[in-house]
């Protein structure tokens, strides 16, 4: 009986001790999240807050997010300002030490990206909703992915410094991988470089950077601010007869001007995952979406 | 900026370049070649200073804000404002946000105080300002972080009032799930008492709250405790303890200026221990019943003394229901649509009164001088309302919502039965529509139309058109 009792002793505690190893990780948005987890594995809990197809700038801040980051370990989010509009008064809530800003428990993955848009002179509201940290839909490019899969697996090995060297395996594979996919990826998309397009918010800026697209203009005349009648009208004569094939829109976007731009000035609206589900194996094939989606739009006019 | 260079310097020799000396001309070409070299190479090392990742050793958010060698348009100059209020990476975020309203009522001026009770609503016909906020907010230290909220107002003779509605410390990393708030606060009592005017769908304050936890809501100095408690779900326990005197406390130990309230006259005596401080209890908890549907509820109760007499006390018990509906593919937030209602009941024991009305010296028991004695005897004053409004947020940056006010007294009170029915307790309904257009997410415009009924009184009909601007720190609120 006793002996009985020293193994359940024994499996208990070895239990805890294992549990206690996972790692709880909270990304903010999906697309933090795949990443996270390619890095992560199984060696961590993996929860992510926002849903892919909602706006990553307007997300609720529900109380269930602050009993999740509760639990957390560490916090992964986007910054430059992407989250202003939800995360401070979910960390207030949350009541967990380890994931304030400044402490290890808490990433931001903008720092150490090379930002764009970055504004260099005065910026107000007069302007829009300009990020002063410029623009926050880094994700967007696989390059970035993989800086960011090389820093969590650092901030990860910090954490659980035991399994350091199978987050740095993860990823470099999960690196290696995207360097592997993106030579096809370019060659597909390369029959349209230098290509104009029209999008609706400047989510793709990364992306069409990467893949050679070039922006023409937005739908929304100034960040977060709907467009007017007037700027619609202007838009699509600016537009007219300057071969733009293809408006670009997120998936959560309303679709009536977008498409009627698109209808006025001969071009096509795709609409695209503007965030892939969170979870391994996601983010490689989301960006092969995009491409393709994008491609296949331009090939059927 | 190559450009820039060329251009300036064009600029400044026009009369060389008018001159046609091809030497000259050989000479300032040269010389330009090797400034946009120059230019240029001084821009690759720019770039890769601006790019260069933060070395990964260093704490990434600890660390002081990086200095980026950035062009020189983005160094400060005169002609550009001191930014203090960018959120992220500054000491102190401020905000001001100013909140009026335009309109008119078929409620004369002298009766739209008694219409419209609380303390940020419109004031008069023509013109109000509601609420001049100044927000100050951010980290004190590495445990306490920081808010203040001073508001401005102008009374109907254009007199600027001052209100220091809030300003408090809030620990940020105590032990056991708990938060501790001191200073001077909002008392944490049902959903909308907790929360600033400009946060609210409506021009104005419900009834419910202004009768019963008073026209400023209820809030003073104190110190308020909250638990996040160990359920699978969202909840969280509060306590607070505040002080139970003056107007922000209206239904404690107010002396309402001296006037009488509920029949009586107030009078606030000192402290005589913890017994006459005011206590409140919150438990909220919050489901997400499905993946775009939240929903969160709470009860209430404040505890604390009155001003009618020695022993007298007040208890307030409420509860709150907000449920909301954003789909998992919102844009900007939009569509939504939430519906939030909170009741309260109010027991409020009322000690005996009789004065000296007429200044004779001695107790007048017969006020109107009908044989009938006058004094008013010791009770208890139970009231209770309600209020429950819907917005439908159905295109970006409108939205609709309508919400439907109730108050009443449970039974009259004896002293009415002496003086004649009091407004303050007597039941009266609202119905007010509203639309709001958010250009962005600093400013807004809304009209809203009021249709109340008071027993007493009749049928008002009231139009307020409310704007806001908001300038500053980018806020964020709580669900």
């Amino acid at each position: 009986m006793k002996k009985l009792f020293f193994v359940f002793t024994l499996a208990a505690l070895a239990m805890t001790a294992r549990a206690a190893h996972k790692l709880e990780v909270v990304a903010t948005l999906p697309d933090l999240g795949a990443v996270a987890a390619e890095v992560g594995g199984a060696l961590i809990n993996l929860n992510t807050l926002a849903n892919p197809a909602e706006d990553p700038h307007f997300v609720d801040p529900r109380p269930s997010f602050a009993k999740i980051l509760n639990r957390a370990d560490l916090l992964i989010e986007g910054g430059a300002e992407l989250e202003i509009g939800w995360m401070p008064p979910l960390i207030q809530n949350a009541r967990n030490a380890r994931i304030l800003p400044g402490q290890p428990g808490h990433f931001i993955a903008a720092e150490g990206m090379e930002i764009k848009e970055r504004p260099t002179g005065p910026v107000d509201r007069s302007q829009g909703d300009v990020h002063p940290s410029g623009n926050p839909h880094f994700m967007m490019d696989p390059i970035n992915a993989g800086v960011l899969a090389g820093r969590l697996a650092e901030r990860l090995g910090k954490l659980d410094p035991e399994h350091a060297a199978q987050f740095t395996a993860n990823a470099q594979k999960f690196t290696d991988e995207l360097k592997a996919a993106l030579p096809d990826l370019e060659k597909m998309i390369a029959p349209m470089k230098g290509q104009k397009v029209i999008t609706y918010h400047k989510s793709f800026t990364y992306f069409m950077d990467r893949f050679g697209l070039e922006l023409f203009d937005t739908i929304e005349p100034k960040p977060g601010i709907e467009p007017s009648p007037s700027h619609i009208t202007s838009l699509i004569q600016k537009a007219k007869g300057a071969g733009i094939k293809l408006v670009l829109i997120e998936e959560n976007r309303p679709r009536k001007t977008p498409e009627r731009v698109a209808r006025d000035i001969g071009a096509k609206v795709v609409v695209l995952h503007h965030m892939p589900e969170s979870g391994p194996g996601r983010y490689l094939p989301w960006m092969r979406g995009l491409v393709e989606a994008i491609v296949q739009a331009s090939k059927n006019p | 900026m190559k450009k820039s260079v060329l251009l300036a310097l064009v600029m400044a020799c026009p009369r060389l370049m008018r001159g046609q000396d091809a030497a000259v001309v050989d000479a300032l070409k040269n010389e330009l070649r090797e400034l946009r070299q120059r230019t240029e190479q001084l821009e690759e090392k720019i770039k890769k200073l601006e790019t260069a990742p933060p070395p990964p050793s260093a704490p990434a958010t600890n660390a002081p804000p990086v200095v980026t060698t950035e062009a020189p348009s983005s160094l400060w100059s005169p002609t550009k404002p001191i930014t203090v209020g960018r959120a992220g990476n500054s000491y102190l975020n401020l905000s001001f946000d100013g909140l009026f309203a335009a309109g008119a009522s078929t409620a004369n001026d002298a009766q739209i105080p008694a219409l419209q009770p609380g303390g940020h609503d419109p004031i008069q016909r023509g013109f109000t300002v509601q609420n001049i906020e100044t927000t100050f907010e951010g980290a004190i230290d590495p445990f306490l972080r920081g808010q203040a909220n001073i508001v401005f107002q102008l009374d109907r003779n254009s007199e600027t009032t001052l209100e220091l509605e809030e300003a408090w410390l809030e620990t940020t990393s105590l032990q056991g799930n708990l938060t501790l708030r001191a200073g001077q606060l909002l008392t944490d009592f049902g959903r909308l008492n907790s929360t600033h005017p400009h946060s609210w769908n409506f021009a104005d304050s419900p009834l419910v709250n202004a009768r019963l936890l008073g026209p400023d809501g209820l809030r003073n100095p104190g110190a308020r405790l909250a638990w996040l408690t160990p359920t699978p779900f969202y909840s969280e326990l509060s306590f607070s303890i505040q002080n139970s005197a003056g107007e922000t406390a209206n239904s404690f130990r107010d002396d309402h200026g001296g006037g009488a309230y509920l029949g009586r006259a107030h009078n606030i005596n000192g402290l005589r221990g913890l017994g006459d401080m005011l206590f409140d209890a919150r438990y909220m908890a919050s489901f997400d019943l499905t993946p775009e549907q939240t929903i969160l509820a709470g009860v209430s109760g404040a505890f604390g003394p009155n001003a009618t007499g020695r022993h007298e006390d007040t208890q307030i018990y409420g509860v709150d229901l907000y449920w909301k509906w954003k789909p998992s593919n919102q844009s900007s937030g939009f569509p939504f649509v939430t519906w939030q209602t909170e009741a309260m009941l109010r027991h409020y024991h009322a000690g005996a009164f009789s004065e000296d009305f007429d200044g004779n010296g001695t107790i007048d028991l017969d006020v109107n001088q009908n044989g009938v004695i006058d004094t008013v005897p010791a009770e208890l004053l139970k009231d209770w309302g309600f209020y429950t409004q819907l917005a439908y947020g159905f295109h970006k940056g409108w939205v609709s919502a309508l919400r439907f006010d109730y108050v009443d007294r449970v039974h009259p009170g004896r002293y009415e039965a002496v003086f004649g029915d009091d407004p303050d307790r007597t039941r009266r309904w609202r119905l007010s529509p509203n639309l709001t257009w958010y250009p962005s997410e600093f400013s807004k415009v809304r009209l809203q139309y009021n249709l109340d009924e008071r027993v007493g009184f009749g049928v008002d009909h009231s139009v307020w058109l409310q704007f806001e601007f908001l300038m500053g720190a980018h806020g964020a609120h709580n669900f």
